[in-house]
């Protein structure tokens, strides 16, 4: 122990110098407790946490991949759209005036049958430029991904750190609550709720859309927020604050939570793909997103209609969910092994 | 132990019940009504359809009326699928459920264990990477399109299998069904096996097991695999609710009537009495299976007591 501190410091020495790193960061921290311990020793050094933790990230070339790709994709969709536009005059929902134009055309092909780079994707049955309507869709699958998810850190951060925080009585309580709602098939009563109360107007159907799943994908996070702060709440920081007299609400939120950032931060880099699949599948089931809204989702579920005929319309918008779903995978697991040195599985 | 699986049953009744208010609540709560899709209805023929579905009364007749039907097990009649009640429909779809669940899990269990411990016994060899690349994909493709894309393969243009209906059991229409079903708990199954193994074969009583001589045969089936498979069991419990929202999609992909495809029939259409049902049945199923679960962790592994 005493010897592996040694190197630590050594090695942070060497990188203060300016010299060449000789110990890598893995061996630098060892486990939780020294990696916390290194955090206030790093704060002297100069070398923070989140510095070592993005160096340890870039060094991981699959989550690279994903970070780059995932960036891409975002940009894409935000931008992509009105590019398109004031290139070819398409949008999600320009529908051609011509007659003869209403059709679907497969991918790099003119009208008329020759190669043209008009329509990358294709277009759908009625004319559509297929990329405008992924890219369209792209934004609200990722806008639906990011806000639910957004949702499930505040719902699973506040009452994961409430619960470990006080103990006793009211934590076995409140994760005996959380137990039970793992327990239920929620999918079904998400289903019922988007079902009975939905198909009215394409905004209250998003808006219903990111409650419902950001109501059901806190129970994770508030299982280990809760962990680490059962891990934290013993330690001299909190007792000091504790003893200076600092109200209970203000040491969860403001002593205890920042110090649990980084699995936060990992398990809501994993919810956001995770919703995503959710978000896909009831706009799959005709349940969420609606017309003219488009969402992955239900660019895949049309594409099916016609998939004997027309594959590219089901193969495109399902392609690039894949993509995005692979990368914030493996960003997530990058993360995790950056954040979080002791949760890698060797 | 026995206390321990009364006190999960009696938990049960209180907890399927709560699912179920809540799930009428909802139905009750939004506006409309199961008849109220169409145009609008003469005033006459709307009192005499309230008469007749009871919906005249106050809701707390109504509701108790609806607890009183799922505590005899007996849900009533289905609103929109005429004549038959809902313990016929749950009778006729769950067989097709179930087959599905089944097999696609008992294929995730068998190619995942496999391939995990395989990753894991060759740690960083190239077979590892191939196989949690593969598991990686299986995670991020949505089973609504690895199904259309393997009926586009093997019965558009190969024309090898049937791409859709149900031909019962045993029958060539399953294997594209059961294939996309069982892609992801594959994929999830091959990884926590690996992990688990991984950290199972660094423990000093493999090493015991290895150094008295056994064979790694022994030492891997026989000794590493009851300790590294704790976590696939523990993912048991929430795959059973996964497997609910994949056999939904996989029944829609695949025209199957199971009772994923009627649940979402029955509630676009405010079919109450089979939504109900249906809710009521697939908890119930989900906790005892949940129990069973739990009980199988304590029996695997003796440093769980309860």
């Amino acid at each position: 122990m005493s010897e592996r501190s040694d190197e630590r410091l050594t090695g942070i020495e060497d990188t203060v110098n300016g010299k060449p790193h000789l110990i890598s960061p893995e061996e630098m921290v060892p486990d939780r407790a020294e990696a916390f311990g290194a955090q206030d020793e790093e704060a002297v050094a100069g070398v923070s946490l989140w510095r070592d933790a993005w160096r340890r990230l870039l060094r991981n070339k699959l989550a690279v991949f994903g970070l780059i790709v995932v960036i891409l994709i975002a940009l894409a969709s935000l931008i992509g759209p009105p590019i398109i536009r004031w290139a070819t005059g398409y949008t999600y929902d320009y529908i051609p005036r011509d007659p003869d134009l209403i059709r679907a055309f497969p991918p790099f092909t003119a009208p008329d049958g020759s190669f043209s780079w008009a329509h990358p994707m294709g277009t759908d049955t009625a004319g559509r430029d297929l990329l405008a309507r992924v890219l369209i869709g792209g934004r609200i699958s990722l806008l639906v991904g990011i806000i639910s998810t957004l949702v499930s850190l505040l719902i699973g951060v506040a009452y994961g750190a409430t619960a470990g925080y006080l103990g006793g009585r009211v934590d076995n309580v409140m994760m005996r609550i959380v137990d039970v709602l793992y327990a239920l098939p929620y999918m079904m009563i998400v289903i019922v709720l988007l079902a009975v109360f939905g198909q009215r107007s394409p905004m209250g159907q998003l808006i219903l859309l990111f409650i419902a799943l950001g109501s059901v994908s806190w129970l994770t996070m508030a299982r280990i927020v809760r962990g680490q702060v059962i891990s934290l709440k013993n330690q001299e920081f909190i007792l000091a604050a504790r003893a200076t007299g600092v109200s209970t609400p203000k040491i969860i939120f403001r002593h205890l939570v920042p110090n649990v950032l980084g699995p936060v931060i990992v398990y809501a880099t994993l919810t956001v793909p995770s919703v995503m699949l959710q978000e896909a599948f009831l706009s799959f089931l005709g349940l969420g997103v609606q017309a003219p809204l488009s969402s992955w989702g239900s660019l895949v579920a049309e594409g099916i209609q016609n998939i004997a005929i027309f594959p590219w319309q089901m193969i495109f918008p399902g392609a690039t969910m894949a993509l995005t779903l692979f990368s914030l995978n493996f960003l997530g697991d990058g993360l995790r092994d950056a954040l979080d040195p002791q949760m890698r599985k060797v | 132990m026995f206390r321990f699986i009364i006190r999960r049953l009696v938990i049960t009744v209180p907890l399927v019940l709560v699912v179920i208010s809540l799930t009428w609540g909802l139905i009750r709560l939004a506006p409309g009504n199961f008849y109220s899709s169409e145009k609008a209805l003469p005033p006459a023929i709307e009192k005499n359809i309230r008469e007749k579905y009871g919906l005249d009364k106050p809701w707390y007749v109504q509701y108790g009326r609806m607890i009183g039907n799922v505590l005899r097990g007996d849900f009533g009649l289905s609103l929109r699928y005429q004549g038959q009640s809902v313990n016929q429909i749950l009778a006729q779809t769950l067989p097709v459920s179930a087959t599905l669940g089944l097999l696609a899990y008992g294929l995730a269990l068998v190619v995942g264990v496999a391939a995990g411990t395989l990753a894991a016994v060759k740690q960083n060899s190239r077979l590892d990477y191939i196989s949690m690349a593969l598991a990686m994909l299986g995670i991020s493709v949505p089973n609504f399109v690895l199904g259309p894309i393997l009926v586009l393969i093997f019965s558009l243009n190969l024309y090898w299998l049937p791409p859709s209906r149900w031909g019962g059991f045993p029958s060539w229409n399953l294997v594209l069904p059961v294939l996309t079903l069982s892609a992801v708990y594959m994929a999830y199954i091959a990884r926590l096996t690996r992990a688990g193994m991984l950290e199972v074969l660094r423990s000093d009583y493999i090493r015991t097991a290895r150094a008295k001589g056994l064979s790694e045969r022994a030492v891997i089936f026989r000794h590493a695999m009851r300790g590294g498979l704790l976590p696939v069991v523990s993912f048991t419990g929430p795959a059973l609710a996964f497997l609910i929202s994949g056999t939904v999609v996989v029944e829609r992909i695949f025209a199957l009537p199971g009772l994923g495809n009627y649940f979402i029939n029955a509630s676009l259409n405010r079919d109450e009495p089979l939504i109900i049902g249906i809710v009521a049945f697939t908890s119930i199923l989900i906790m005892l299976l949940n129990l069973a679960v739990d009980i199988a962790y304590g029996l695997i592994d003796p440093r769980i007591r309860y």
